[in-house]
């Protein structure tokens, strides 16, 4: 997928106010920076020169230097304020962000699993409720509340061109809002480690026109269409009856098990895996014959299908947008 | 002209001369046994210093492949150099090997063998003790090799973050080997801690008051205190997570009613301060080598230690700063945030306090000021991202991402290496008799100087574009290709040069120009003795009379009418009697009998090594296990009736 992944390239108020912040630091931080080392230079061309022989220059034992004492204390004073300036900043940065309204967001709720995230679209209706995996689509200019939960071990959610990051912590939950303003997808990954895949671990959020927002809302709600007779039907036979079922949902069908993700609408999701890997009939092929071929490590067993099964179970796949 | 080097050099060794009698007494009389047996029983502080400096190094070089590893890996996108299980094995390993194994060890090792020679006595407190800590430290670090060759390296990260370091989500033997490796090198690192800390207090020269302490020795004082103070915090830490996974206690489980965060303030009340723990001592090189080269005292003295001692107390309160992404409160986040970046203010007096030394010096351009040079562009640059860290909005961008990488190896390569490395040169020759090669050590500087940036510079931006750490791989068009590559790029030529420094300090042991007792022409008292120094350090222990004594002594000499004392005299030259001073004014004090050299430090060592590693198995060998160690203890303090006699004698006559 073609997406944004970067803290200096900001698609919304929070990375943005961050942004702001950003530059300000920077350029004390380097202003800073240069000043330290043009004054080593200087000291370091106006010394005289000196070796093992020469007599030590005792000459300042027991008598102040009043004049590299005033010249070290300006330079303190200097950088106290400078530091006192950032740390202001700092926490207005971090009201302002406390303060961003939140007036009819969208509320999300994530789950973070060894390695794929699981996303819950709440809404006042439990019946508009919705489950999707890795991939989470949100209007442009509405704010998004997300509740962060993890089942395992601890994970953390981040967005760069949206906002900064906040952990996911088995035992308790945590929020966290972004705004996008923009069109647009996003990319995000984990960012703290959570063992052996923690690597291949992202996830992408889409940002859509709100008509389209809701365009997609709408179809993510309904079941999984019923497949075409055929190979497609077969294939639901075969995932019905292979181990997939014991892992997987599609709503509408007897799949009913959460312990991988949802895959009611997966053929509409931009990649496989949490983004290891694009979501094309052959790459999902791969996928399934070999997971660990491409994800080592991940909690789904290969399956192994006669060619035309696998088709089949592709082809079916394919019908679930 | 007259030679300083020279000059105050004999000033204050004329107790027995080289070759007397008595002289001959001294070595013989401090000097470790011979043979095998010897070697094991040894107590000469140098001696412990010296297979401590030789093992942490190893640690150094075991850990830096790791990592050399870890960057072709990283070179290019989504490349199966190696998997994610040895992938996770490695970071693992090049974490803990770093901060465990290579960078607080090896700097108590180097005061192991300075202290002492600095402060002008003959020995650390508590030798035995000392010589305990070493073996500890070295079977606690082996442990931790052999399990990993045998393919049970830890996996969970050197921070082993619970739940993912918990039972259920790692299980086998490769965590609780981690965790009792964590208790083995924190004992260690307390009992130096000890032994620093009475060394400094009680063991200084006479006329050594409080405040003429080499600042080295200031700055390693601060940090065996800050040791005491945070290692505990791990070490609990350490064990309630081997009790979560071998016993089946709940400190971590939030299930039942445990905590995961719990883990996280345990772990970084030692973690952070840790970092400072790294970089004290590295102010302390920098203080030593400053003046000698620019042939003057420090600017600042008091200011110095102040900072140092402000540095202390503020690193034990921003630990947070570690965990702003966990979901914390406001105001404690703006506590944290204030406090994380005011730390840079004692930080900045010395930096500002070096650079008055510099700029009234006169220069002398030798490898060890080189470091120093490289030291400041590094650590200034380390310290500004560190406060950009330090703020919680800028944090939770980049934290956990290639820009913390980038920020934590410039505070650690440049505070810490880059001194030690300045370090290695200036005192080498104290230690071998010889000169490093002059050549050589600068193509080292300048290669480890440009690798490092090459190596480092780049994961700021990678850390920008959002690339996670921790990740064994990545795929391609996300703009971290070239980047990495640079890195990886960097990593080679900082090879190249750690092995130039290797070749560097073999060669020079033979081939090396003889140093004689003072070749940099500096102040401190170490310099006043032969290079290397004679078993007993001082075959008279000098009086001190400034805080640069070597440039000072004949000063201080002139100002009197009647000629002041350089020397102590009336210490016996058969048994190991010292001289203990006060702890401001260094007046002396007691003259007290050290311990000979004995093997039960050793057995001890073997014993306790056996009770932690058969506790990874069963618990009940912290039963049968204290049974050993008791045993060796007993005889490691058990009096014996010759050394009663010659205390009971050297008390009858003073
Ligand atoms: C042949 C039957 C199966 C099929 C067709 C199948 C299909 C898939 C697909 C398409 C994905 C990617 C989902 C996404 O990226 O949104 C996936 C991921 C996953 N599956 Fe399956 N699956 C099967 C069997 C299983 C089984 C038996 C398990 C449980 C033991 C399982 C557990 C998982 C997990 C944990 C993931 C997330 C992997 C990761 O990203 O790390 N799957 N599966
Ligand atoms: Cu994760």
């Amino acid at each position: 997928m073609d997406s944004l992944h970067h803290v200096l390239a900001p698609f919304g108020p929070q990375a943005g106010h961050v942004h702001a912040l950003w530059m300000l630091t920077l350029a004390v931080c380097g202003l800073v920076f240069a000043a330290v080392l043009a004054a080593l230079l200087i000291a370091l061309m106006r010394a005289g020169r000196g070796n093992a022989q020469s007599a030590p220059d005792l000459s300042t034992v027991g008598r102040p230097e009043p004049g590299r004492r005033h010249a070290v204390a300006a330079a303190l004073a200097a950088s106290t304020l400078l530091l006192l300036v950032l740390i202001a900043a700092s926490i207005f940065t971090d009201r302002a962000l406390a303060r961003m309204s939140t007036d009819g967001a969208l509320r999300l709720e994530v789950t973070a699993h060894q390695w794929w995230w699981e996303v819950r679209y709440v809404e006042p209706q439990v019946a508009d409720s919705f489950i999707t995996a890795n991939e989470i689509h949100v209007p442009t200019g509405r704010p998004v509340i997300v509740t962060l939960k993890a089942d395992d071990v601890i994970h953390s959610f981040w967005v760069p061109s949206l906002a900064g990051k906040k952990d996911l912590i088995p035992g308790r939950t945590t929020t966290m809002n972004f705004r996008a303003d923009r069109e647009g997808v996003y990319r995000g990954q984990c960012a703290e480690f959570c063992g052996s895949q923690h690597a291949l671990m992202a996830f992408f959020v889409v940002a859509d026109a709100p008509e389209r927002y809701q365009a997609w809302a709408a179809a993510q709600r309904s079941p999984a269409p019923e497949p075409p007779p055929g190979p497609p039907l077969r294939g639901r036979e075969i995932f019905m009856r292979s181990s997939c079922a014991m892992c997987h949902a599609i709503d509408g069908t007897p799949a009913q098990a959460v312990r991988g993700p949802n895959l009611t609408h997966m053929a509409s999701r931009g990649t496989l895996a949490a983004g290891s890997l694009s979501n094309t009939p052959d790459d999902l092929k791969r996928w399934i014959a070999d997971p660990q071929q491409i994800k080592p490590g991940t909690y789904m067993p290969a399956t192994q299908l006669s060619s035309e099964d696998m088709d089949a179970l592709v082809g079916y796949l394919q019908t679930l947008r | 002209m007259d030679q300083p080097r020279h000059a105050p050099a004999s000033r204050l060794k004329d107790g027995p001369g080289p070759g007397s009698r008595e002289a001959a007494a001294l070595d013989a009389t401090w000097r470790d046994p011979p043979g095998v047996m010897g070697w094991l029983s040894a107590v000469n502080h140098k001696a412990i210093a010296r297979r401590f400096i030789v093992t942490t190094f190893g640690f150094f070089v075991a850990g830096g492949l790791l990592a050399f590893v870890m960057r072709l890996q990283l070179a290019r996108p989504g490349s199966t150099l190696v998997g994610p299980d040895l992938y996770n094995q490695l970071f693992t390993m090049h974490g803990s090997t770093m901060m465990f194994l290579f960078a607080v060890p090896v700097m108590q090792a180097v005061t192991i063998y300075l202290l002492p020679l600095m402060l002008g006595t003959r020995s650390v407190a508590f030798p035995r003790l000392n010589a305990f800590a070493y073996w500890i430290f070295l079977f606690g670090g082996l442990m931790l090799y052999v399990v990993f060759f045998l393919g049970a390296g830890p996996d969970v990260g050197w921070f082993s973050y619970v739940p993912l370091a918990g039972p259920d989500f790692s299980p086998g033997k490769r965590t609780d080997f981690w965790a009792q490796m964590i208790t083995f090198t924190e004992l260690s690192a307390l009992v130096e801690a000890i032994v620093v800390i009475t060394t400094v207090f009680k063991l200084r020269a006479p006329g050594m008051t409080l405040n003429r302490i080499p600042l080295f020795a200031w700055a390693m004082l601060v940090t065996a205190f800050m040791i005491l103070f945070a290692m505990p915090s791990v070490m609990l830490a350490s064990t309630t997570l081997i009790t979560d996974r071998l016993v089946g206690t709940h400190f971590y489980n939030p299930a039942e009613g445990g905590d995961a965060v719990l883990w996280q303030h345990l772990f970084w009340f030692f973690g952070h301060p840790e970092v400072y723990l790294i970089f004290l001592p590295g102010l302390g090189f920098i203080s030593a080598i400053i003046p000698t080269f620019a042939r003057r005292p420090m600017f600042g003295y008091t200011a110095m230690v102040l900072a140092l001692i402000a540095t202390a107390f503020l690193a034990f309160g921003l630990w947070v700063h570690h965990m702003f992404a966990v979901n914390l409160p406001e105001l404690g986040k703006s506590f944290f945030t204030a406090a994380s970046m005011l730390i840079a203010i004692p930080s900045a007096v010395q930096i500002f306090c070096w650079i008055a030394t510099l700029w009234s010096g006169r220069l002398d351009f030798k490898t060890p000021l080189l470091f120093v040079l490289g030291f400041f562009f590094i650590l200034v640059l380390g310290g500004m991202t560190g406060i950009m860290l330090a703020s919680v909005p800028l944090d939770l961008q980049v934290h956990d991402s290639y820009f913390v990488v980038a920020h934590l190896h410039y505070v650690l390569i440049g505070g810490a290496v880059f001194p030690l490395f300045g370090a290695f040169y200036y005192w080498y020759p104290k230690v071998t008799g010889r000169l490093m090669s002059e050549r050589l050590g600068r193509w080292n500087f300048w290669l480890f100087f440009i690798g490092f940036n090459v190596a480092f510079f780049p994961m700021h931006l990678l850390g920008l574009r959002g690339m996670p750490r921790r990740v064994y791989t990545y795929q391609a068009g996300l703009g971290w290709d070239t980047l990495n590559l640079v890195a990886t790029v960097g990593a080679v030529v900082i090879a190249v040069s750690v092995l130039l420094f290797m070749v560097n300090a073999v060669r020079s042991l033979r081939r090396g120009a003889m140093a004689g007792a003072n070749p940099w022409g500096a102040g401190t008292l170490e310099w006043a003795t032969e290079s290397p120094p004679p078993p007993c350090n001082f075959h008279a222990i000098p009086v001190v009379h400034g805080r640069e004594p070597l440039w000072e002594a004949p000063r201080a000499e002139a100002q009197r009418s009647s000629p002041a004392f350089t020397h102590v005299g009336g210490l016996a030259a058969d048994t190991r009697e010292l001289l203990a001073t006060t702890v401001l004014d260094a007046r002396p004090d007691l003259r007290v009998n050290f311990p000979d050299p004995t093997i039960w430090p050793f057995v001890s060592a073997v014993a306790v090594t056996g009770l932690f590693i058969g506790s990874v198995f069963t618990p009940w060998a912290v039963v049968w296990g204290s049974i050993p160690i008791a045993i060796a203890l007993t005889a490691w303090f058990w009096p014996r009736r010759s050394e009663t006699a010659v205390h009971l004698s050297l008390e009858r006559k003073p």
